[in-house]
């Protein structure tokens, strides 16, 4: 049995309201909180960046794996905020966690589902026997344009999975991917927020590629929405994963735990695996759980997960999502925000 | 003048159309036209089209349209007056063999609107760009003050704007070829986004792709087909200012009705006399200020008349029964097209579940910008 032997997530404690951003930009509050379905998004505190919250995630997920870290053969970092173009995020966590040097590392980059390519390597490493144990991290300090749609959503976070075979707290049952060349959203080399082509990132990107890989997982395994205990999908905005949950079959009650954004905003890459980390928090043994995440550009990574009665031994033993989101809360105004984001151009 | 009739139309699905190009939807529209028709020549075409130059960086689309449709060498000719370019597009067909030069003309409009250009921008280009666009106003805030002056004057509610929209998503839910589907409510109207006060989004028409495209020919060719044949009977178009501010009274709009009466006239009809028209509610006070201007209701009656339902689908005067630019779309070139496609199907009897009855004479009102250019057409069977 291949699986899920740790999981672990990490959110800054820093929040901005929909209202205060609302507020800046001359905007209704309540018709954007009407429209996206959010409330608030975490923000990163002016210390923290991918790096840093992969580490804090990785090391909830080793208090819950309870190995030993340098028995992990490698390690993969999703992320779209990577603080180095050129030097890896992962060996700064992997040198942090004690897991050097005997491991395999490298950092993916796939829109919001590089973190879910980061578990699915992990997964297929161990899989085949390669490594004992593979951390997939997905992480993000997600950029949103000033004034943007993106600036109500785009926040900071993240979840890691350490796979292996020994102590599975949710067996990996099947999984699928679905890509094409959709050029929904992107941010070129050098620029400093991303571009998006508007209603195009809906129909032809998200809903197709969630459909396309969900569909196909249900119909390779065989199973049945009603089969699934819970469902994941990645969490753009409030709106898009319900709509999308209920056009593959899913009651509001089976997204509900995962369904996180209202609170968190997207983590981008860290967006369906914390919501994936927050149902394990309440997941019962046997639950199957559906995780779809979407990256624009585009693609998107099915799989079905299987819990096992070890999910209550571990789930105490690091702080959990539903905590981390509704907890020690400090809300910053926007003023704040341009700070801690870097908007404001300083003197050298 | 030879006599006109229209022998074959067609359109695409108006919508987000993702996969289509501005050459694929047209050429579509224009094939379905052409084989509706039976005919197996054109001797010209024209296309309607507002600005493909900013929506997608396309001009000089009437060779364009003739070469993908297979029809080159013959004259092709892109027509522009804004929103209204469709229906100046079945003028100048019109007068094409109303003058005897071509017996048998093709007469499109096309769209391509969701390709990643600024919308609003490329539709503010049909207002005055020295005195309205330079100080920041856009269409949706033209109509707002056209609507709040509407409103102070004759005392027309925000929910009678309302009642626009909900009966035009009526009929639009019995077409299947419209953008939306869906009934929606005068609360849903009221409480949904705000875009120019007092208009929210549920007021405006959406952002749409898609084409249509009517085959008309002369009156002699048409009868030899044996095919049912709509006549064109009357056409009229006017100008007025394109700012708003140089008009006498900013609830008038001048084109509209001038364009109607030279229509009427030609057509010998009244008013009285349509069955059904198709009006370019690309705004609901739009609607209210047009069915004014047509003379199907005194001046700032238009209001409380369709509050009252006289205007739906079983009322005195059915006013868009397709959906209208609310709920079928409005590709700006292809609305003033889809219009003579709706009302020759609802002359035919083809019109299904939004049938009007007793249809005999039909009319259709298109109209640029904020009311600068119109143009009226009148069918008969």
């Amino acid at each position: 049995m291949v699986g899920i032997v740790g999981y672990g997530s990490y959110l800054p404690r820093y929040r901005i309201k929909v209202e205060e951003i609302a507020r800046q930009w001359g905007r209704d509050p309540e018709t954007v909180k009407r429209g996206l379905l959010l409330k608030e998004k975490t923000v990163p505190g002016m210390d923290e960046d991918t790096i840093t919250i992969s580490f804090e995630a990785a090391r909830n997920a080793l208090k819950r794996a309870g190995i030993d870290p340098s028995e992990i053969g490698a390690l993969y970092i999703g992320s779209e905020s990577h603080p180095y173009a050129v030097k890896p995020s992962g060996t700064v966590v992997a040198e942090a966690l004690g897991i050097v040097p005997n491991v395999h590392i490298a950092d993916y980059e796939f829109a919001c589902k590089a973190g879910t390519e980061a578990m699915f390597v992990a997964y297929g490493l161990v899989k085949a026997g390669l490594v004992k144990y593979a951390m997939g991290i997905g992480s993000d300090t997600s950029q949103g344009a000033p004034g943007d749609a993106l600036e109500f959503s785009a926040s900071a976070g993240g979840s890691a999975f350490i796979l292996g075979a020994d102590g599975v707290v949710a067996e990996v049952l099947d999984t699928f991917s679905y890509t094409t060349d959709t050029p929904d959203f992107w941010r070129r080399e050098g620029a400093f927020y991303p571009l998006h082509g508007g209603r195009f990132t809906g129909a032809p990107a998200y809903f197709k590629h969630i459909l396309g890989a969900g569909n196909a997982i249900l119909e390779k395994s065989g199973y049945k929405a009603s089969d699934f205990a819970y469902a994941i999908f990645h969490m753009p905005n409030g709106k898009f994963p319900l709509t999308v949950g209920k056009q593959l079959g899913f009651t509001k009650e089976q997204l509900e735990p995962g369904w996180i954004v209202p609170l968190m905003g997207n983590t981008y890459s860290g967006s369906s695996p914390t919501g994936f980390s927050a149902t394990l928090d309440i997941a019962k043994p046997t639950d199957l759980i559906l995780l779809v995440s979407f990256g624009s550009g585009a693609g998107s990574d099915a799989f079905i997960f299987k819990v096992t009665d070890r999910i209550n031994e571990v789930r105490d033993k690091a702080e959990k999502v539903k905590d981390m989101l509704e907890n020690n809360r400090i809300y910053l105004n926007y003023g704040e925000y341009a700070k801690f984001r870097g908007k404001i151009i300083m003197n050298e | 003048m030879k006599e006109v009739a229209v022998i074959g139309c067609g359109m695409t699905k108006f919508g987000e159309l993702w996969d289509k190009s501005l050459r694929d939807m047209f050429v579509e529209a224009a094939l379905q036209a052409i084989d509706d028709a039976h005919v197996d020549k054109i001797d010209s075409m024209y296309v309607g089209a507002m600005t493909p130059g900013l929506f997608v960086g396309q001009e000089h689309i009437g060779a364009l349209m003739a070469d993908y449709l297979g029809a080159a060498p013959i004259p092709a000719l892109r027509v522009e007056s804004a929103c209204c370019s469709g229906g100046m597009s079945v003028r100048m067909g019109f007068f094409d063999i109303a003058s005897g030069n071509s017996d048998i003309v093709l007469c499109g409009g096309v769209e391509k609107m969701t390709d990643g250009a600024d919308v609003t921008y490329a539709l503010a280009t049909a207002a005055d760009q020295e005195y309205e666009v330079y100080h920041g106003v856009t269409f949706p805030g033209l109509y707002a003050m056209i609507a709040n002056a509407h409103m102070y004057r004759y005392g027309t509610t925000r929910e009678q704007l309302a009642a626009v929209s909900v009966k035009n998503h009526h009929n639009g839910s019995l077409n299947p070829k419209a953008q939306f589907q869906s009934e929606i409510t005068i609360e849903q109207v009221i409480k949904a986004t705000l875009v120019a006060d007092p208009l929210t989004v549920l007021d405006s028409s959406p952002v749409s792709d898609g084409a249509a495209c009517v085959i008309l020919a002369s009156m002699e060719i048409a009868k030899k087909l044996q095919k049912p044949c709509i006549k064109i009977i009357g056409t009229g178009a006017a100008t007025d200012s394109l700012a708003l501010d140089k008009r006498e009274d900013i609830t008038t709009l001048k084109a509209v009705e001038v364009s109607a009466e030279s229509s009427y006239k030609m057509a010998g009809v009244k008013p009285t006399d349509v069955s059904l028209a198709e009006v370019h509610d690309c705004f609901s006070i739009a609607e209210i200020c047009i069915i004014e201007e047509l003379g199907f209701i005194e001046k700032g009656k238009g209001g409380p008349f369709t509050e009252q339902g006289h205007t739906s689908l079983s009322g005195k005067i059915p006013v868009n029964p397709s959906g209208g630019l609310k709920s079928k779309g409005h590709p700006v070139g292809a609305t003033g097209v889809a219009q003579v496609v709706e009302v020759v199907e609802q002359l035919r009897g083809n019109a299904g579940k939004r049938q009007v009855k007793n249809a005999k004479i039909g009319l259709t009102q298109n109209m640029g910008g904020s009311g600068a250019s119109s143009v009226v057409h009148i069918f008969s069977i």
